[in-house]
């Protein structure tokens, strides 16, 4: 990503993106202490369960597989196509929908279960106040930024 | 318990509206059911009004304005594009209760046009296209390719469910459209998310649609069992706890959750159903909904689009309306017009696209969120 110095660092696209604090960013998630499920995001109460007690917040993969997509030919105004929504089961548990980039968007060329890689880039998108988001993508597994 | 039958109901013809409000088309449908059994306003004991887009403006005492202000409770339900069978449901179910011997129940909706759905909004920026894509169209497309995925479904497979639908269209006089799409302009049309093309995607229309509800002692006195049709199950679901939920929007366990639920209630099986409306908002749901309704095995539904089975005349007819690709879908609606549909089989009056000798039929909807509705009917 490419933020300069003086600027304010960048806000998360998503609450379950994590970008403040030490280290790289990261998707968080949470895994049930009790039936060991883990979703994405930070939960208090395991959705499959009903366990209240025991999830741990979790850093979440940043390696997966690609389950499912779609690729996008038309779209809101303003919104670039054609692009691939992909959806992604990470390794260890969560499963994420976001852009999959570096891809030709060509059913044909998009292969279930594909490994990918997560990666942490400007969202290329400012709010109202001019503020810059960083927002995560996938790319195959062979591509992409190493961290 | 008693019985509840559906003594009145009808439809308008589903377009595009933009010069009338959602009460008056909600009123319309309304005096159009009553007609149908020939009662009034001042025989109903209570309105459920189903309209999702005008959820917080009281459209149920909106349409009473426009056909009678007699004082009656009114509910109105919002449930995505289960709101109007939401809305039968809860007058179904107050006259199980004992509550009430016949109730009016409504749906009506105003779409506009363009793209339902996109992920985001609110706080930050905008996340679609970022984030992958929350539109209709492309949450529906996850849902076919998930079936391509597990079973090798193809395009072309998708694209034949339009096919059928708008030729099954072409035989109902209340459908937005009535025109043949063969499967070269189905499949060439604009692409909106593979494989969804524009014509596998489910037409935003106006409309509205209505049913009086009755129990059996009410319906003997009235002289109304003539044409009744019996509601032999009303089932409603949320989506059940599955892994991918929460990235990909489930539409297949929530709805074998309210089948299953149905078929219990009404103590039969998929075998029994003489025809089906279900929920094809998009040429791909329709395929997936053929496992979860039970009509074929899993990994079928794409045999069963190829050989026939579910056209007029097949082995067991599904969306002979024309269906939400066709005759379009105004959601708070389309539940009750689904139950039109059927009632007007079971009853023998639905002319060029009778499906014959039909005695038993089952509606489903299913609505983003997600919920589900699913009602079994029966003419006795």
């Amino acid at each position: 990503m490419s933020v300069s110095a003086d600027a304010a660092p960048p806000k998360s696209v998503v609450p379950f993106l994590k970008v403040k604090g030490e280290g790289a960013p990261y998707l968080a998630g949470s895994k049930c202490g009790k039936c060991g499920e883990v979703v994405v995001g930070t939960r208090d109460v395991c959705g499959k369960c009903g366990n209240r007690k025991s999830l741990e917040h979790i850093k979440l993969a940043n390696t997966g597989k690609l389950y499912n997509y779609t690729v996008v030919h038309r779209n809101f105004p303003g919104v670039p196509v054609p692009f691939i929504s992909a959806i992604v089961d990470l390794d260890g548990g969560g499963t994420l929908k976001g852009n999959l980039l570096e891809v030709e968007p060509d059913p044909a060329k998009i292969k279930f279960d594909m490994p990918v890689k997560v990666v942490f880039r400007d969202a290329g998108r400012k709010d109202k106040e001019g503020n810059s988001y960083l927002a995560y993508f996938f790319v195959p597994a062979n591509k992409g930024e190493m961290r | 318990m008693t019985d509840v039958y559906v003594v009145g109901t009808d439809m308008i013809k589903f377009g595009r509206f933009p010069e009338r409000s959602v009460p008056e088309l909600g009123a319309q449908a309304a005096l159009m059911a009553l007609d149908d059994c020939g009662l009034t306003i001042q025989d109903m004991q209570a309105l459920y009004s189903g309209n999702l887009f005008e959820a917080s403006g009281g459209v149920g005492q909106r349409i009473l304005r426009e056909i009678g202000q007699t004082g009656i409770p009114v509910v109105n339900t919002a449930n995505a594009c289960a709101t109007g069978a939401t809305a039968f449901r809860e007058g179904w179910m107050a006259i199980k209760a004992g509550v009430y011997d016949i109730v009016l129940c409504v749906g009506s909706e105003q779409m506009g046009t363009g793209l339902l759905g996109g992920a985001g909004g609110g706080k930050g920026i905008p996340t679609e296209g970022l984030l992958g894509s929350g539109t209709m169209p492309s949450v529906f497309a996850h849902v076919g390719l998930e079936h391509t995925r597990k079973y090798g479904t193809t395009f072309e497979q998708f694209a034949k469910v339009s096919v059928k639908n708008h030729h099954h269209s072409t035989l109902n006089a209340k459908a937005m459209y009535q025109k043949e799409t063969p499967l070269e302009e189905v499949m060439g049309a604009e692409m909106i998310s593979y494989p969804n093309t524009k014509l596998m995607c489910s037409v935003n229309v106006d409309g509205s649609a209505a049913a009086v509800l009755c129990s059996e002692k009410k319906a003997k006195e009235l002289g109304l069992m003539k044409r009744a049709v019996k509601v032999r199950a009303s089932a409603l679901s949320s989506d059940p706890y599955t892994s991918r939920n929460i990235a990909m929007m489930d539409f297949n366990a929530v709805t074998r959750l309210a089948a299953k639920t149905a078929y219990e209630m009404a103590g039969l099986g998929p075998n029994d159903l003489d025809l089906i409306e279900l929920h094809d908002c998009f040429a791909t749901a329709e395929l997936v909904h053929y496992e979860n309704l039970g009509l074929c095995k899993d990994g079928e539904a794409g045999r069963m689009i190829d050989t026939g089975e579910t056209q007029l005349g097949g082995r067991i007819p599904v969306n002979v309306s024309g269906g939400l690709l066709s005759k379009g879908h105004p959601l708070g609606a389309t539940g009750i017009a689904n139950i039109y549909e059927v009632t007007t089989h079971l009853r023998g009056e639905a002319g060029s696209r009778q499906v014959d000798g039909a005695r038993i039929g089952l509606t489903h909807v299913v609505g983003a969120g997600s919920a589900c509705a699913v009602h079994i009917l029966e003419k006795v």
